[in-house]
């Protein structure tokens, strides 16, 4: 257990302008879980793929030593060879081929150019046992939940015969049972010797698993810590990763709640494809003025399944019950005539459904309402429009170089702010901000979470979707709990914990077993 | 049109021209490409190709395919493809000769009635694309074969000509001359002193009001610098051909499309709208959006001018063949692509199209000029394509 199995000494590497990764020096004992963290633009993905050759030997400076060996990998596939093998945070599955042709992709069992496919199945059901998943190898991707697909990734990762396994945020889509499953996983592998680095910003994870933890900030290494050593908690990784205590982890609320601004009646929805699906059953709820109110539940529950078919009809079909707005019927059949009676949707997908990348971040901000930057004729009054956009980039401090950055280019958290943005200068009422924090760091958490709070304060009514109960108990006023496209719980948030939630959601979950 | 290439970062720390030069090289890049391709074959032609009658020339066989390279660039930033365009100009052209020749209506409701014509047949194709979710490759594929099948129908594979002395000098008239200059063709020349007096008003304008919202703007010296290269060049091409005939009708309405197209794709929401849906079409469907009214809107459009060019072809031959327009339609993609329009959508300009529609162009002349042979000039303009797309792919890699 003492041995070292990585170092990396005094690594350096700077892009144009840049110095992504100032001298840091990492080392992982051999056959340990290592915990790298840090805020979004740290340098941990940086210093990942200057380990497994993303970033050839020569484009940085600094030595790495795997096993004793100085290596200098020109390619990917160079540490692969090594049996550093990393799972990237978003999944490299090919969602048209079945689980045993995505394991052996590149690497495809058989001689000459030809598949043995009794091996390629043989091989594929010894890893989905190691992995403990059960299906069968000729599924298809595409009908696999993301749970299953992340351990297809590690059987695939299993199969390149691995003695390093790299994951960068592996539970950042995924709901808590299988965020569970996951780390018990790779629990299970240490035992049997093998050694991994995991990335997440989830830091109940990390405690919960990791044998040492090593924080960076600003592209360089700060400490490593030790669990069997120091004592380690939440607030301490914060504290290292943030260069200061962050004593509150959601600012401070004083709701002042009003009257009823947003209500939803009798609401159902079946499915696109399968219509005889009710993914939408019987919802109703309602919204106050200067209200934030959460909707918690599992990954699949219908809480995006429900935000999106309000917001005009944009998921489902047959879609019956209405809309209410300060006592109103309104009319949200499309996304425009959403838009124009005062409600915004920003949607938890932000790289395929928030923003247009390759533009920059100006017209990114504008694109919900250019109505209000253009006059006569649809003529788009430009001067006009760079003054909104630079209002927004500096009320949501949205680091950049310029409003004409693409945001293709920005850190996660700036391109959240980027469609909060977009959805603040469309002006609503009603805001409904599905998965707001994902994959952002805890710095620009806050940052989100202040400006939710700005917004209530300024008598909006805001919804919040989340999978992180911590996050819903911490900025809701109330809580409503989904399953299976229910309601199957309300609550005021003063009133209601973790575990009060998962026994709304078990209870229905009982009864549908039953 | 001038704002998005001047307007300087906002937070650029230096503002020296290099920086400046750099940081716009991919939308200069294509426009110095022309220059050096013409002033190559101005020297291995002798003179040849900037001769006013040349030149003339030039732009009356390449009208059309611009007027279609504009259309195409908007199927293209929207996310599409167009294959049918070369039919369908076909199909217009055989339509009008019908209606002129045989039926003898007048030539102005005739060219009315085929532009009417090819924003239905726009509209057909887009409603497939738009609403039945047809991959436009395969709904304009069928449509191309459609449309050539029509036209040898409508033809019954005999060519269709001649047309009244009006329509044919839709593409062959030139402006006529209010002054009546002996040698040189007045009117055409004070007409471009107007439209270079327009164009450096409208960009000082620019200038003048970011100055005023408080932006940086480029070196003055540059913008005295820019106005005057553009101005000297409108000038100077026009004087060219005002002591030919003048500026033909044909480039008025090309100056006239390309004006208003580069308007719209700049300055209007709907422009802005079209790029947006073709670099994230399901961000911009949720983003109030209309995806679908959108794409079919710019399939109207696309059948509109590509009647219009075709409309075009038929007047400059005088006659309606059932083979007209073959495989131009590949000569309109590639020059929305030399003019660097991305294929995956969201990203192009209306002058690239152009300019990479004059690339074509000047090289089919001027190695027509030169002797090249049609084999080898196919070759070379492929290998053209072909480096023009991986120059900008790369250049895109970089930043």
């Amino acid at each position: 257990m003492s041995s070292v199995i990585l170092e990396m000494r005094n690594i350096t590497k700077t892009f144009p302008g840049v110095k992504a990764l100032d001298n840091v020096n990492f080392s992982v004992q051999q056959g340990e879980i290592h915990a790298l963290v840090g805020e979004n633009g740290a340098g941990k993905s940086t210093l990942m793929k200057v380990l497994s050759g993303v970033y050839p030997h020569g484009t940085y400076t600094g030595d790495i030593y795997f096993q004793g060996e100085q290596c200098q990998f020109k390619d990917i596939s160079q540490s692969e060879k090594m049996g550093i093998v990393i799972i990237h945070q978003e999944l490299a599955l090919i969602p048209f081929l079945s689980i045993a042709e995505n394991i052996f992709l590149g690497n495809e069992q058989g001689r000459r150019g030809i598949v043995n496919w009794n091996q390629t199945i043989s091989k594929t059901q010894g890893l989905m046992a190691k992995v403990g998943l059960h299906e069968s190898p000729n599924t298809l991707i595409t009908d696999l939940g993301v749970g299953k697909q992340q351990l297809v990734e590690i059987a695939k990762a299993l199969s390149k015969e691995v003695k390093l396994l790299i994951l960068d945020e592996p539970t950042a889509s995924l709901n808590e049972t299988d965020s569970e499953a996951l780390l018990e996983l790779l629990l299970q592998f240490k035992q049997q010797g093998m050694t991994s680095i995991l990335i997440s910003h989830k830091l109940n994870e990390v405690k919960k698993v990791a044998d040492s933890i090593t924080i960076l900030r600003d592209g360089g290494t700060i400490e490593t810590l030790d669990s069997q050593k120091d004592l380690v908690t939440e607030e301490r990784i914060i504290r290292g990763m943030v260069g200061r205590d962050l004593t509150h982890r959601y600012p401070p609320r004083a709701a002042e709640v009003g009257d009823v601004i947003f209500e939803i009646k009798d609401w159902q929805v079946y499915h696109p494809i399968h219509s005889d699906r009710k993914v939408i059953d019987d919802v109703n709820m309602h919204v106050r003025q200067g209200e934030v109110v959460g909707i918690a539940g599992l990954m699949g529950s219908g809480r995006t399944e429900l935000a999106m078919s309000v917001f005009g009809q944009a998921y489902g079909k047959q879609i019956s019950g209405s809309v209410w707005k300060r006592g109103q019927k309104i009319d949200t059949s499309s996304v425009s005539k959403a838009i124009a009676n005062g409600l915004a949707y920003a949607t938890e997908d932000r790289k395929n459904f928030g923003l247009v990348l390759i533009q920059p971040i100006k017209n990114n901000i504008t694109l919900a309402n250019l109505e209000d930057v253009s006059g006569r004729g649809g003529v788009i009054n430009k001067p006009r429009e760079m003054v909104v956009a630079k209002e927004y980039r500096t009320s949501l401090s949205i680091k950049s170089s310029s409003i004409l950055q693409e945001t293709v280019n920005l850190s996660g958290g700036n391109q959240q702010k980027v469609v909060l943005s977009k959805w603040l200068f469309s002006n609503p009422d009603i805001l409904i901000l599905d998965e707001p924090t994902r994959g952002i760091d805890v710095g620009a958490k806050f940052e989100i979470y202040t400006i939710i709070n700005r917004l209530a304060e300024e008598g909006k009514g805001i919804i919040v979707i989340s999978s992180e109960l911590p996050e819903i108990l911490g900025i809701c006023d109330r809580i409503y709990v989904m399953n299976e496209g229910r309601i199957v719980g309300e609550m005021p948030a003063k009133e209601a914990s973790q575990e009060k939630i998962m026994a709304c959601i078990m209870q229905q979950e009982e009864v549908a077993h039953s | 049109m001038t704002t998005g290439t001047t307007l300087a970062r906002d937070n650029a720390p230096t503002n020296s021209l290099i920086a400046l030069f750099r940081s716009n090289i991919r939308q200069y890049s294509m426009l110095i490409a022309l220059i050096a391709i013409m002033a190559f074959f101005q020297i291995t032609t002798d003179g040849t190709l900037m001769k006013p009658v040349n030149l003339t020339n030039l732009i009356l066989q390449n009208s059309y395919i611009v007027i279609m390279a504009i259309g195409m660039l908007l199927v293209i930033v929207a996310g599409h493809i167009d294959l049918s365009v070369g039919s369908v100009a076909a199909f217009v052209g055989a339509v009008a000769a019908v209606l002129m020749v045989d039926y003898h209506v007048n030539f102005i409701l005739v060219i009315v009635a085929g532009l009417i014509l090819g924003g239905l047949i726009g509209a057909a194709q887009g409603y497939w694309v738009a609403y039945q979710r047809i991959p436009s490759f395969i709904a304009t594929l069928a449509g191309m074969l459609v449309f050539r099948g029509l036209t040898l129908a409508m033809l019954q594979g005999q060519s269709v000509g001649p047309f009244p002395t009006g329509f044919q000098k839709l593409s062959s008239g030139f402006l006529p001359d209010f002054f009546g200059g002996e040698t040189l063709h007045i009117t055409s020349l004070i007409i471009s002193v107007v439209v270079s007096l327009i164009i450096v008003y409208l960009d000082w304008n620019g200038r003048r009001n970011q100055v005023k919202y408080g932006f940086e703007v480029s070196p003055f010296a540059l913008f005295v610098v820019k106005n005057i290269l553009i101005s000297a060049a409108i000038i100077y091409m026009t004087y060219l051909m005002s002591s030919y005939k003048g500026l033909p009708n044909v480039l008025v309405v090309l100056f006239i499309l390309i004006v208003a197209y580069a308007f719209f794709t700049n300055q209007t929401v709907s422009g802005r709208r079209i790029y947006a849906m073709g670099g994230n079409s399901k961000a911009a469907a949720l983003s109030g959006v209309n995806t679908k009214k959108l794409t079919f809107l710019t399939f109207v459009n696309m059948g509109m001018l590509a009647a219009l060019g075709g409309l075009i072809i038929a007047a400059r031959l005088n006659v309606a063949t059932p083979k007209a327009g073959t495989g131009i339609e590949l000569d309109v993609i590639a020059a929305a692509f030399i003019g660097g329009a991305s294929a995956t959508g969201g990203i192009g300009t209306v002058i690239g199209a152009v300019v990479g529609a004059l690339v074509m162009g000047v090289m089919n002349n001027g190695m027509s000029i030169v002797g090249i042979g049609i084999d080898w000039q196919q070759a070379i303009k492929g290998l053209v394509l072909l480096l023009a797309v991986w120059f900008d792919v790369r250049s895109r890699m970089k930043s």
